[in-house]
């Protein structure tokens, strides 16, 4: 037999064409450094493969060598649309490792704090899922409010954006009268706005026909997918750190988890916005009921001392110098402290040796923990849903990418 | 805080399948810790899982700890049952060289990044994992930068030309 005979007639087949599109890393749809590589048949997502780390900044292995204050800024820049969420989880978890005992008019204010951080984190998430819907007016009149709160933390602490708020055993210093000028107008302001907003998006047919059905997610999924925060409440599973492990004097106050039923984008949509008016009124019962007492805790060992006193006063001076230069007692000891922060439950795992730095300290950033089901999620749907979906779900690259 | 008789239960429910696998079990400040063999740990969380007294359903976080001086790596589970609200803390230890250890995206879908992660920094194998590779570093890396053998950059140091990056 020649060679000629041997060769077989292959069968024409239709193959499928699909066509590959690069989403990112830089694309001002995604508001943030997020790539996907997304197999297209036509308009419709068949599969994608997210790339991340584009902004790793190695916060762990920076912990492992930076004294426990100096890592309050690092915390700053994992969710840095709600910094001080991060900041306050941070200094009660090494609280919780040396004992301390903290007055209850520092939990108040830490919870009027950490309420107007998340008041300010949904209201970047929930006004960009109108822009993406193309909704421009409310993201403006938003944003006005959000400016108002970032005046708040600069009255505060003197910093808006990276707020490195507060110390381990209470705060720098107290408000003063023009915080709470700020803070009470800010509480009269915001509600209004907050209505506007409502009324120009909530049963607007043309948002909720856009974002009904979209992205939507089963709460077993979300719970094989460890997702945490407003993703999982929005898809039915009333879970909140702020109930489930109250820190902070949590349980002193009384409000709302707000869940959703379909897990979509619209549900996520407005759990944010029902959590926006309870964490106004978890502030206005934090200001009526706010006992009276020191704004810091008595632990001179960890708690900087007043300049005035560190120049007068012998043991003021050795204590700054000690905490300032990190030589400092540290208990021995293992924690894990979860707060609720503006995209889930953000844990520090910190294991301490006794030494000056932290021996291993682990972020359980919510992020990065439910951004992995996200291929899942936008599978079968068009590219326009998958940039709402991303938007939706609140992803941070800061705190995605540690 | 957990009760001791929560705490005994999740050990009973251990050994009732799995005896012997216990290391060490006890509270380090509020959370209950467990340190096992590493050889059946992805079936002793499935049990836990299943289990009608335990119902450890949600992962909240894994992670590695390096030990270098008892040439180890560590990788912690951190299990939640939302229901009783119980959280519960699994170690287990592994050895320097080549660490290995099954898998447990088959038991938690969520466990795919983090155990990735864990590859990326610690060099932990997760055997059976279905794309165990970098996450976070660049792919062409070579080493696990958060074991302790490798030091971030000496600050003092001065044989850089600092015309660039001014250090």
């Amino acid at each position: 037999m020649s060679e000629v005979d041997q060769i077989v007639p292959t069968e024409v087949q239709e193959e499928k064409q699909y066509s590959y599109l690069n989403l990112g890393p830089t694309h001002p749809a995604t508001h943030g450094i997020f790539q996907n590589v997304l197999k297209m048949d036509g308009e419709v997502i068949v599969d994608s493969t997210p790339t991340i780390g584009y902004i790793h900044r190695a916060f762990e292995k920076l912990a492992e060598r930076r004294p426990y204050n100096q890592i309050t800024p690092i915390t700053d820049r994992l969710n840095y649309c709600s910094s001080p969420i991060n900041n306050m989880g941070w200094h009660m978890t090494v609280e919780k490792l040396l004992g301390v005992e903290i007055p209850k008019r520092v939990q108040y204010l830490r919870v009027i704090i950490m309420e107007l951080a998340r008041i300010s984190d949904h209201i970047v998430c929930n006004a960009v899922i109108g822009v993406d819907t193309g909704a421009l007016t409310g993201f403006v009149y938003l944003f006005q409010q959000r400016e108002l709160i970032y005046e708040i933390y600069e009255e505060i602490c003197g910093a808006r954006l990276t707020t490195n708020i507060g110390r381990i055993g209470g705060f720098e210093r107290d408000f003063s009268p023009k915080a709470w000028e700020k803070i009470n107008k800010f509480l009269t302001d915001f509600p209004v706005v907050l209505k506007e907003f409502e009324s120009l998006l909530n049963r607007n047919r043309i948002f909720m026909d856009r974002t009904i059905g979209a992205g939507g997610i089963t709460p077993e999924m979300a719970l094989q997918y460890s997702f945490t925060g407003v993703n999982l409440r929005a898809a039915g599973v009333d879970y909140d750190v702020r109930v489930a492990s109250p820190y902070s004097s949590y349980e002193d106050f009384n409000f709302i988890i707000p869940v959703g039923k379909n897990g979509d984008v619209y549900d996520r949509f407005m759990v944010r916005q029902e959590e926006m008016w309870q964490s106004v009124s978890i502030i206005k019962q934090a200001i009526k009921n706010l006992p009276e007492g020191p704004f810091h805790a008595e632990v001179p060992e960890f708690y900087l001392p007043p300049k005035q006193e560190v120049y007068n006063n012998m043991e003021a001076l050795i204590y700054h110098f000690k905490i300032v230069m990190g030589e400092t007692e540290i208990p021995k000891g293992e924690v894990y402290h979860c707060v609720e922060g503006g995209n889930g439950e953000l844990g520090f795992y910190l294991i301490s040796d006794g030494g000056r730095t932290p021996y291993r300290l682990h972020f359980r950033r919510p992020c990065f923990i439910f951004y992995q089901a996200y291929p899942e999620m936008i599978k079968g749907s068009m590219l326009s849903d998958a940039i709402l979906t991303m938007s939706s779900m609140n992803v941070i690259a800061g705190e995605l990418d540690a | 805080m957990m009760e001791a008789a929560a705490q005994e239960k999740i050990i009973s429910v251990i050994n009732e399948k799995f005896e012997g696998e216990i290391l060490e079990a006890g509270m380090i400040k509020d959370f209950f810790n467990i340190n096992l063999k590493s050889e059946k740990i992805v079936d002793i969380i499935r049990h836990l899982y299943n289990h009608p007294d335990t119902k450890f359903q949600f992962l909240t976080t894994l992670c590695g700890i390096h030990y270098p001086d008892q040439k180890q790596i560590a990788v912690m589970y951190q299990l939640h049952n939302m229901v009783t609200n119980q959280r519960l803390r699994l170690k287990i230890f592994l050895p320097e060289e080549n660490p290995s250890v099954k898998t447990l995206t088959t038991v938690f879908a969520g466990a795919n990044w983090m155990e990735r992660e864990t590859y990326d920094f610690f060099g932990v194998n997760f055997e059976g994992h279905p794309n165990l590779k970098r996450i976070l570093n660049v792919e062409d890396m070579i080493i696990f930068p958060l074991r302790k053998e490798y030091p971030l950059e000496d600050q003092t140091r001065e044989d850089k030309n600092d015309l660039m990056f001014g250090r």
